[in-house]
Parts: C-alpha cells; sequence; structure tokens
C-alpha cells in the first residue's frame, strides 16, 4: 500500500550557521529532495544607498567598510574610483600601487574566508578552516600596521590613500607573500583530491554557462562556468594594465570548480602583488583635494573585480557636497539570481554546499 | 580594453529601426520611450554585432518631475557596454516593462526598484517588496521620503 505524502516547508534561517549572516531560504521538501526554493532577504537592510544622500563624498568611505565586510578594502577602491571619475581627480602612482596591493591582498583575504567555510559546509569540521584563518589573520596585522585597523579599514582616500606604509609593512609583506604560495600547496594537499570533498562538490549545484551570463552572474561564480570574464583584464581600472597574471576559470560550473577557481586566484593576487612590490615608485600619496567636494553636475559608474564579483558604484551629482543618488552594484545579491535553479533536485544537505560555494556576504546583499 | 559606445550612434540606429523610440542621446546614454522598451532591449540582445548578453546592472534615480530607469548592458563577446535609460513621469502607478524575460538578472534588481522607489514592473514574475516588510508604506529611497 502507498503512504500518502505532501510537501513540506521548511525555513532554513534567518538565524543558521551555514547561511553566513541572516539569508532566509524558504524550501519546500519532497522528503530530503528540494522542489522549490524562495530567498527572502532584507535582515540587514540599513538603507545604505539613502543614508549617504545627507554625507559629503570624503565621508561616505567608512560607509563602504560596511557593506562587504570581509574585503572592506575592494569597497573602497570601487568608491573612489567612481567619484574620482565622476569629478576628474588623478592620483599618484605610488597611491596607486599601494591600492593595488591592498586590493589584492584584500582578496586573498576574502578566499580564505570563503574556502574555509565553504569547506566547514562540507563537513571537514573547521581544521582547514583555522589553518586558513592563520594566514588571514597575517593580513589582517599587515592591514592593521597601515591603518590602525583590522576589520573596517577606511584606508583608501579620494585622490589617494590615507597613510603611507611604515617600514617595517614592506617587510612583513615581503614575508608573506614569500610563504602564501607554500600554503596554498598545503591545503591542496590537504584537501584538493580529497575522496569526501570531490563527492560533495564535484557535480553538485551546477551552474550553466548561459544561465550564470543571463542572471548576470560575476566574478568566481561566472568564472567557474568556464567564462573568461574579470573586470581587471576586460576592463583595467587603476593600473591593473601593468601587471602579468592569469584568470582562472572552471569546466562545469559546479561547486567543485568555484572553490578552485578561488584558491588559483590566490596564486594570482600573489604573482600580482609580487610584481608590485618590485615596481613600487617613491612619492606622494595624496593629490590635493578639497575635504568639501563639489564634483560637476554629471553621474559617473565606476566598478572593480572584488573577491565576490563586479562591484560597481553608480553616482549622480547635482554639483552639491553630497551625492545625489548613489547606487551600488551588489555582486553578492545578484549572484544569487540563479540560486534557485542550482539547487533544485538537490537534497537538504547540499543546500549548504551550493549557498557557500557562491559566497555571499549580507551586508552587501542588503546593504 | 573595454569600449563604451556612443549612445548617440545607436540612438539613430534604433531610431532607424523603431521610428519614434529615441527621446534623445549623448555620448554616454540614449533615452528610450517606455512602450518601445522591450523591443528595443530584444534588438540590442539579439543583433550580431551588438550582442548585449550581460545586463550589468539597473537602477533608477528621483528627479522629482520624473523617475530615470538606469540599464547598464555589456557585451562579454565583444566587450563594449552601453546605458540604456527611461522614464517614468508622475509619483503615482508608476510602471515600466520588465526585462527579466530578456535577462534573469533583472529579478531582485527590479524588484528592489519597485521596493525602493516605487516602480512597478509589468510582467515580472513575482512583482514584491524585496528588502522591506510587505506592509511597509512608502518608498524610501525617493527624494521627498525623510
Amino acid at each position: 500500500m502507498a503512504i500518502k505524502t505532501e510537501p513540506f516547508v521548511l525555513n532554513m534561517g534567518p538565524q543558521h550557521p551555514s547561511t553566513h549572516g541572516v539569508f532566509r531560504m524558504r524550501l519546500t521538501l519532497d522528503g530530503e529532495v528540494v522542489v522549490d526554493l524562495e530567498p527572502i532577504f532584507g535582515y540587514l537592510h540599513r538603507g545604505i544607498e539613502k543614508l549617504v544622500e545627507g554625507r559629503t563624498y570624503a565621508q561616505i568611505i567608512p560607509i563602504t567598510d560596511r557593506l562587504d565586510y570581509a574585503a572592506p578594502m575592494s569597497n573602497n577602491l570601487a568608491y573612489v574610483l567612481a567619484v574620482e571619475k565622476l569629478a576628474g581627480i588623478t592620483v599618484p602612482e605610488r597611491a596607486e600601487y599601494l591600492r593595488v596591493i591592498m586590493a589584492e591582498l584584500q582578496r586573498i583575504a576574502s578566499h580564505l574566508l570563503a574556502v574555509g567555510s565553504f569547506l566547514n559546509d562540507c563537513g571537514a569540521y573547521f581544521t582547514p578552516f583555522l589553518y586558513m584563518w592563520r594566514e588571514r589573520e597575517s593580513i589582517v596585522d599587515l592591514f592593521d600596521m597601515v591603518c590602525g585597523q583590522r576589520l573596517t579599514y577606511n584606508y583608501m582616500r579620494i585622490g589617494g590613500v590615507s597613510h603611507d606604509v611604515p617600514d617595517e609593512f614592506l617587510v612583513a609583506l615581503d614575508k608573506f607573500v614569500g610563504r602564501m604560495p607554500f600554503f596554498i600547496d598545503e591545503y591542496d594537499q590537504l584537501l584538493a583530491e580529497n575522496e569526501i570533498l570531490l563527492a560533495r562538490t564535484k557535480g553538485v549545484g551546477i551552474l550553466s554557462k548561459e544561465l550564470a551570463i543571463n542572471s548576470s552572474a560575476s566574478g568566481p561564480v561566472l568564472r567557474g562556468t568556464g567564462v573568461e570574464w574579470d573586470i581587471r583584464r576586460a576592463a583595467p581600472y587603476s593600473i591593473y594594465d601593468r601587471f602579468k597574471f592569469d584568470i582562472p576559470i572552471g569546466s562545469v560550473g559546479d561547486c567543485y570548480d568555484r572553490y578552485r577557481v578561488r584558491v588559483e586566484e590566490m596564486r594570482q593576487s600573489v604573482r600580482i602583488i609580487n610584481q608590485a612590490m618590485k615596481q613600487l615608485p617613491p612619492g606622494e600619496i595624496r593629490s590635493e583635494v578639497p575635504p568639501l567636494l563639489r564634483p560637476p553636475v554629471g553621474e559617473a559608474y565606476g566598478h572593480i573585480e572584488s573577491p565576490k564579483g563586479e562591484l560597481g558604484f553608480y553616482l549622480v551629482s547635482d554639483g552639491s557636497i553630497a551625492p545625489y543618488r548613489l547606487h551600488i552594484r551588489p555582486p553578492s545579491l545578484i549572484n544569487l539570481t540563479a540560486l534557485r535553479d542550482m539547487i533544485i533536485g538537490w537534497k537538504i544537505q547540499d543546500v549548504v554546499v551550493v549557498l557557500g560555494s557562491i559566497d555571499i556576504c549580507l551586508g552587501e546583499v542588503d546593504r | 580594453m573595454a569600449l563604451t559606445l556612443s549612445g548617440e550612434e545607436i540612438g539613430a540606429k534604433l531610431e532607424e529601426k523603431f521610428p519614434g523610440s529615441i527621446v534623445e542621446s549623448d555620448k554616454d546614454s540614449f533615452l528610450v520611450r517606455s512602450e518601445f522598451l522591450l523591443p528595443v532591449a530584444d534588438y540590442l540582445k539579439d543583433t550580431p554585432g551588438l550582442d548585449f548578453d550581460f545586463l550589468s546592472y539597473i537602477t533608477a534615480v528621483d528627479y522629482y518631475e520624473y523617475f530615470e530607469v538606469v540599464y547598464r548592458l555589456t557585451s562579454l563577446e565583444h566587450n563594449h557596454s552601453l546605458v540604456m535609460k527611461a522614464r517614468c513621469y508622475g509619483r503615482d502607478n508608476l510602471s515600466l516593462p520588465s526585462v527579466v524575460s530578456l535577462w534573469r538578472g533583472a529579478d531582485f534588481q527590479e524588484r528592489e526598484i519597485y521596493d525602493l522607489m516605487g516602480i512597478s514592473f509589468d510582467s515580472h514574475p513575482n512583482m514584491r517588496c524585496i528588502f522591506l516588510w510587505d506592509s511597509f508604506e512608502g518608498h524610501p529611497l525617493r527624494r521627498d521620503y525623510l
């Protein structure tokens, strides 16, 4: 005799360790299999786009730290690039190099967190995470040396950076980038061919190339599907056209590909930092910018390849000291567009793996 | 190196294909009449040589007399981009056609504009608030919301 069954609705989150913040998924389950998913946002919505309309251009920089709090340097950079584009401000050479060094260190730090917590979600409970946390700690110490902060750096300024680096920074940075490739090898020895990891991630949560492009995915999520698209190469900002680096891509777009893309990107970031350190010129770190900047009437869009994808700031100026409108293009939110397609048909324990492989930060999703 | 296509050039091309569709254009962008938004977007997406397959972002700006909705389109194949704009006049019952059928990436962004600016998008599959709760009154990103 057949037993009568019916679908079952489960709220995953907003308080759930694997949603990496306050994010809710309303899952409809048939036994253990997910038949429908509805993402629900807004638990961390602070109205940042409204908040900045009452602040001067310089006062907005610390607010950008609070967007993707796993990568504040990248947020700083994208915002100041947009303002500089709007107001036509040039940046001294030394500051450009310092910005690139910080942005790439930040990419490594963000990917270490992403990969570490992803492996946690796969069941490799906290051992790999703490290995990666050890290296992330060195990066946080480096940032502490340049700006005195460990989480919200507020380091970039319109027209440059806030402080020049102390002498001991370059020594410590040299030591760090010398060691980092060996650490990445170590992670690979531990994990890359681990049978359990392969079973949990290979072929799981596949995102097709067509859907990735159509749903505006960017960053490792897009590159994991095999699309070679990186804004550092496609539309080089700052001085990225001076460095040699490869764009790692995946082949099938599963969780494993996204994980591999992040690991390989860390190696490429080390390469970029090495080149930037060798070329770092002496000189000014900030150009003269009035404290109450009044950009001419107009609009500008500044975008960068942040660790999570295309992070952009669209600014509209009416000629006053505060922006008329600031829109943030959040890669974390837009990368979730195809989440439903990636998860349907998989079991509930795969939901945490797929979500972990997308790498979202709720400060940026909800803003 | 990425190329930003001239709004004037593309605007003239579109005006030829869809007479009466383009209100104005300048070097950075063009303004399309809302009833032509979907056919123009479809043309930009599927015409060989343009191939705007990637929608970078959508946002809206409140200029009091009208709302301007900004679409930034990118072609990953040709590495060029373009800004398309559309306007909604008035303050109440505003709507524009949804582009979700062309670019799925518009899904959450159109909901965000509906929630925070109060412009609804016709034929969007799930036109509901995204960040605020359903009973929230007002649209906080409007300039007159204090």
